[in-house]
């Protein structure tokens, strides 16, 4: 059968609870083959968007296509052939990560052998212990291991790393980079930028149930205008109001966007931002308006541009807040 | 491409299933204990604190009087004090209301000249019983004679003991509340635990689902009737009068019909509290009115129609119809029909509202 070239094909997607509107008119397409992040703080709808995309949960208004096929026709075709990977499960812990797994296996007519999709998840050593006594990281990868024991073409992946050390977050990478290799295609969820950017071929930043930005990691970087971020802290002058104070540093923010290589520039958190394309042009310029403006720098700091600074210019948060 | 029968993923996902709810169950003690352990300590308890007892004796006191009737008084004690199952006191007149007031006495037999008067409160039993008694033997010892005779015969025989009664109500209620409890509140829990969301997000078929509960409840079952039986049967010689089979098909039934009950009540509730709260107040009216600890017929008759269409009344007396009066088929047919009903109506209802995600 013709693989369709879109994994994933939704328009129009609406999600309300009573008056609180989760998704409000989300459009997103996954290609074939694909890891496709979805970036947000918590609350932005993510998870329903991915939910109502798994089927678990029936969108408001709108259309979603999986694999080309829809929900209401197809539910059977679809569950056979998704890998799904919730944000939060809490598997018996009674049961041990042998009999969880080949529980799910049970449920696929075709699928991968049980012991080698424990061992892809590397739980190998840990075929025989309860789920009650594993760690996070160990819980997270097993219930990535149930996702894959049906051999899925398409994976989804909620929050697969939140909460997880350093190794386990790494491990769970390469487990989700070899899926790709193979062939499948990945929707994931995370607020983790250093995994979006590892992990995904293009990335949707959704907020307040909108998709506000859509692109591969380096072109939402690029479209800050500059690939270095500049803070700039400066010394408060003692009596002033909060008013007084965030219309001073409106006002140095202002200046120091026409300072030589300075692309952008607000203020935020009692600091000024900039985005810089040249560090070494615009240091030097920024630091001469200071002086010239008589105010005194208390701290600098510089930084490559992340999604993470996407997120705050694009909302004026920051992700995790 | 080589896939695998429809059928044989099915019969493959109901095993894994069922070994999922086995495994679960059996690594939890507490619900061993309370499926298994619980009905034979219960067992044991009331069969001890109801045992049957030798009848009690009636204990009444002479009033010891300072005048005339003394001889009167010093007859009716020996009178008494002969009889078997009399015990009997002299008391001073003063003493005597006191005991009787306290319930130490359950009569006062106080001499007159002209014979005796009892003082006793109609209103308790064994003051009603203790005037019959006295007054017959202290009649009778004053030289009545009966003008027909009149002979007793003394029965005690299996089946009409309170442990008799007692076996079959525990079983029904062991039936119960496994149903409703090892069933209700591991699926709240479940859901509470996005499990059963997860579970929905694979190919795997509801209804298998729904099946694997009732297996591994008709499976524990075969396991939960022996030891109360044999236990009873060795302990206090509690018989099964009617055929085992059939037994054991009531029991399945109410088994079954109560795990679908438990089905119904979690097929809504968000958490184990919301269903904790519905399986009480389910199961604690059926506790007190069908018939576990006592006859249901307690109650007052326009009640009885009420009591006699709730599950637990109905299998209890098709319980108790197989095991004390060795009922056939036929004979408990309309109470398992009445548990058949409620299972029905409760497997329509719970498949309409279950929540799945």
């Amino acid at each position: 059968m013709a693989e369709p070239e879109l994994s994933v094909r939704c328009k129009g997607l609406v999600k309300r609870y009573g008056d609180v509107t989760a998704v409000d008119g989300l459009d997103l397409e996954v290609r074939a083959g694909e890891c496709f992040g979805l970036l947000g703080p918590n609350g932005a709808g993510k998870t329903t968007t991915v939910e109502i995309l798994e089927g678990l949960v029936e969108p408001t208004a709108g259309t979603v296509e999986i694999l080309g096929r829809r929900w209401e026709t197809d539910e059977g075709w679809l569950r056979a052939r998704l890998g799904v990977s919730l944000q939060e499960t809490f598997l018996s812990d009674r049961l041990t990560v042998l009999e969880i797994v080949t529980l799910f296996r049970s449920f696929y007519a075709r699928g991968r052998n049980v012991a080698d999709a424990i061992a892809l998840v590397a739980l190998g050593e840990k075929l025989h212990a309860r789920y009650g006594t594993l760690s996070g990281g160990q819980k997270q990868r097993l219930a990535v291991a149930c996702a894959l024991v049906g051999d899925p073409r398409l994976l989804f992946l909620d929050e697969p790393t939140t909460g997880l050390d350093p190794q386990s977050r790494r491990m769970l990478w390469d487990v989700v980079l070899a899926f790709k290799r193979d062939g499948g295609s990945v929707v994931l969820t995370t607020h983790y930028m250093d995994e979006a950017q590892r992990l995904c071929d293009r990335v949707g930043v959704v907020d307040h149930g909108k998709m506000i930005a859509l692109g591969t990691p380096q072109e939402l970087i690029d479209s800050l205008g500059g690939n270095q971020i500049v803070e700039v802290s400066v010394a408060e002058p003692a009596g002033e109001t909060p008013e007084q104070l965030a219309k001073a540093l409106a006002d140095l923010a202002e200046a120091l966007k026409t300072a030589a290589g300075v692309q952008n520039a607000r203020p935020q958190n009692g600091r000024v931002v900039l985005t810089v394309t040249e560090l070494h042009v615009a240091l030097p310029a920024v630091l001469q308006e200071l002086q010239a403006r008589r105010v005194a720098l208390t701290n600098l700091s510089t930084h490559q541009a992340t999604l993470e600074d996407v997120f705050v210019t694009l909302t004026g948060r920051a992700l995790r807040e | 491409m080589n896939e695998p029968s429809h059928v044989r993923v099915r019969l493959a996902a109901i095993r894994q299933l069922s070994l999922m709810r086995l495994r679960l169950f059996l690594r939890e003690p507490g619900a061993v204990f309370w499926t298994f352990g619980f009905p034979l300590l219960l067992s044991l308890v009331l069969g001890i604190a109801f045992r049957n007892r030798p009848a009690e004796p009636v204990v009444v006191a002479v009033e010891a009087p300072s005048e005339v009737p003394l001889a009167r008084a010093e007859r009716a004690y020996a009178i008494l004090a002969a009889a078997q199952d009399v015990e009997v006191k002299r008391l001073a007149p003063l003493d005597a209301a006191t005991a009787l007031r306290t319930g130490k006495v359950s009569l006062v037999v106080v001499p007159t000249v002209a014979g005796y008067t009892y003082r006793f409160d109609p209103t308790r039993p064994e003051s009603r019983l203790a005037r019959a008694v006295t007054d017959d033997l202290l009649q009778r010892g004053e030289g009545r004679v009966d003008p027909v005779a009149s002979a007793s015969r003394v029965v005690t025989e299996p089946g009409t003991r309170y442990i008799d009664f007692l076996v079959p109500g525990l079983i029904g209620l062991g039936l119960m509340s496994t149903g409703l409890w090892g069933i209700a509140f591991s699926l709240a829990e479940m859901r509470t635990k996005k499990l059963l969301k997860r579970l929905m997000a694979t190919p795997m078929r509801r209804s298998d689902f729904l099946l694997s509960f009732l297996v591994v409840r008709a499976f524990t079952l075969l396991f939960e009737l022996p030891p109360l039986l044999v236990f009873t049967r060795f302990v206090f010689d509690v018989r099964i009068q009617g055929s085992i089979a059939l037994l054991v098909a009531v029991a399945m039934l109410g088994g079954l019909t109560f795990a679908v009950i438990g089905l119904l009540l979690a097929s809504r509730a968000e958490n184990p509290q919301v269903v904790s709260g519905f399986i009480n107040a389910v199961s604690f009216p059926m506790y007190l009115c069908s018939g576990v600890f006592f006859s249901s017929s307690r109650f007052p008759e326009p009640i009885q129609p009420l009591l006699r269409l709730l599950p637990l009344t109905a299998l209890n007396d098709a319980l108790r119809a197989v095991m004390i009066d060795g009922a056939s088929l036929a004979m408990v047919a309309r109470p398992m029909l009445v548990c058949a009903g409620w299972g029905g109506v409760a497997f329509v209802l719970a498949l309409r509202l279950f929540k799945w995600r």
